[in-house]
């Protein structure tokens, strides 16, 4: 089996999953299950660490990889504070 | 310290593992917190098993853009106010989209560099560069109408639709031009394409479609990152872009259901002029048969019930009336009244909107409803208090087969013993369809800004 036939195998699992795991998420948690997959989208910061770092692609690579990681970083810090600022104003009555 | 192989691939299993909980934890208020830090912990784990990848050579550029993206990450997310929670979420959106673009990019500049490019490998930049683009620039227009700054009414104009096919036939041409002959300038013109299409694929939607856009560019922006990880033979983005994607794809599902709408008439646009298309005033509501009624008699009705369910709508969140609603909500149960909140699934800009808004005012969660738990509790209501919501509450969607809503699942506020409506002016919704619950014995239009009336209201309480 190739690599992207594995990646292809990953990929369909983890629909899957993903279903079965949103479809579970009450319905009033909607607005921070959307800020925290706008966090964890930032995980393409991974790409972009890799572009950056790779240290001899020439200028215009690093710049690039710099702005990606840069963009990729304030969807992981935005999104992870805005969605902690949400969920803890959820609040049972006293 | 480098880590390779097996061990960056058990890394990053564990991180996708802390996703998959993460995103379990929001099954429920009690453990979303909890959630919310197994997917950070990933996140940590698989951005510094990456800096240790030996592919990662120089850490000057990634220290800096990690600084700076993480400081204004969180001040931005420090400021925000809550009712500006769409365009955040749009704008988080682009940033995705954009970074995929620089991502493929830069992948095809390294790549090429050291001569490690295959037909594979470029198809999957291809794909990782379009579905990027094309969430960078749809996002920017949604953020534009959230904020404002681009008008919610839909764009359309002649021949809009074959355009846009006729772009994703050219960018296919220059994606095989890409493929076949290895020109970098095709890419290009394939992601200027691509980013032209982005825009025009978001004009034609409506400003009151938005939950179903800001969703739908969720999952674009799973795609996105998914596709990249194609590039990249990384598991991790494969798996979390599948995450997010259907994420995005179900809330997409969920919002045009409690439209009762498609996806594809949706994503077509043209529904709904915006906000305030043009109506009757306050004048001509007498004369059509519709009762209105001052804030004075609302809250001595208010006072006297037993239970009062309260429905908010984007006209809530526009007037910043959620403080002045609690504030009323906790007097009336100081004076015995259960006062429940009512929840539609599209009420407000983005799914879910509602809730949080009224959780920053301090509304206990366990006092909101959503939709079908609550419905039946409409029958045994004293009061139904309506503020900023219309269309969710229309009879019409029930009984009218040739309204444009007719099928959409409503709130039965109908059902109520006495409706109270607070209404700006007799302006119909968003779908500009009358609605039928003015005409109804037991309704009466409270006129008036939804937070001047809440506080007044609340001040009638008081003196009481």
């Amino acid at each position: 089996m190739s690599a992207s036939m594995i990646a292809l195998y990953v990929f369909v699992l983890a629909c899957f999953v993903g279903y079965w795991v949103v479809w579970g998420v009450t319905p009033s948690l909607h607005t921070p299950l959307l800020s925290l997959t706008n966090a964890i989208s930032g995980i393409i910061i991974v790409g972009a660490i890799l572009v950056a770092g790779f240290g001899h692609g020439g200028r215009a690579a690093e710049t690039i990889g710099f702005i990606a990681v840069t963009l990729a970083s304030v969807n992981i810090f935005g999104g992870f504070v805005v969605t902690q600022r949400m969920l803890s104003m959820f609040r049972k009555k006293k | 310290m480098q880590l390779t192989g097996n061990y960056l691939a058990l890394a990053y299993l564990v991180s996708a593992t802390l996703f998959i909980l993460g995103l379990k934890g929001l099954t429920h208020p009690a453990s979303a917190r909890r959630g919310n830090y197994y997917a950070m912990t990933g996140m940590l784990l698989a951005i510094v098993a990456t800096v240790l990848d030996p592919a990662v050579k120089s850490y000057g550029f990634i220290v800096a853009g990690v600084v700076v993206g993480a400081t204004i990450g969180t001040v931005i997310a420090l400021r925000i106010r809550m009712t500006a929670m769409p365009q955040l979420v749009a704008a988080l959106h682009s940033f995705v989209g954009l970074t995929a673009v620089l991502v493929a990019v830069g992948t095809y500049l390294t790549h090429s560099h050291e001569d490690a490019l295959n037909r594979v490998l470029m198809t999957e930049l291809f794909v990782g560069a379009f579905i990027g683009a094309i969430t960078f620039t749809g996002s920017l227009v949604a953020f534009g109408k959230l904020q404002g700054i681009i008008s919610g009414k839909p764009l359309l104009f002649r021949g809009q639709h074959i355009l846009n096919l006729a772009m994703a036939v050219v960018m296919l041409g220059f994606g095989l031009q890409f493929l076949l002959h290895n020109h970098f300038w095709a890419l290009l013109v394939m992601i200027a394409l691509a980013l032209a299409l982005g825009i025009l694929l978001i004009v034609p939607i409506g400003g009151a479609d938005m939950p179903v856009v800001v969703s739908m560019l969720n999952s674009y922006s799973g795609w996105a990152a998914a596709a990249t990880g194609f590039t990249l033979g990384n598991n991790l983005l494969i798996i979390t872009g599948a995450l997010v994607g259907f994420s995005g794809a179900i809330l997409s599902y969920i919002m045009s259901r409690a439209m009762n709408r498609s996806i594809v008439s949706i994503i077509l646009g043209g529904f709904g002029g915006g906000e305030g298309a043009s109506g009757a005033s306050t004048a001509t509501a007498g004369s059509k048969g519709i009762k209105t009624a001052a804030v004075e008699d609302a809250a001595f009705f208010m006072t006297n019930a037993a239970k009062v369910i309260v429905v908010p709508g984007y006209g809530m969140a526009v007037a910043q009336a959620q403080h002045a609603l609690k504030e009323l909500a906790d007097i009336l149960e100081s004076k015995g009244v259960t006062v429940h909140f009512a929840i539609h699934p599209v009420a407000g800009r983005m799914p879910g909107h509602m809730n949080v808004l009224l959780a920053e005012a301090d509304v206990p969660y366990d006092h909101v409803f959503e939709m079908e738990e609550i419905n039946p509790e409409f029958a045994t209501a004293d009061v139904a208090l309506v503020v900023g919501a219309n269309d969710v509450t229309n009879p019409a969607a029930k009984s009218d087969k040739s309204s444009p809503i007719y099928g959409m699942p409503i709130l039965d506020v109908y059902r109520a013993r006495q409706i109270f409506f607070v209404k700006r002016s007799m302006n119909p919704g968003y779908s500009g369809v009358e609605n039928q619950l003015f005409y109804q014995e037991n309704c009466s239009l409270v006129f008036g800004d939804a937070k001047k009336v809440c506080e007044k209201m609340v001040l009638e309480l008081k003196a009481v």
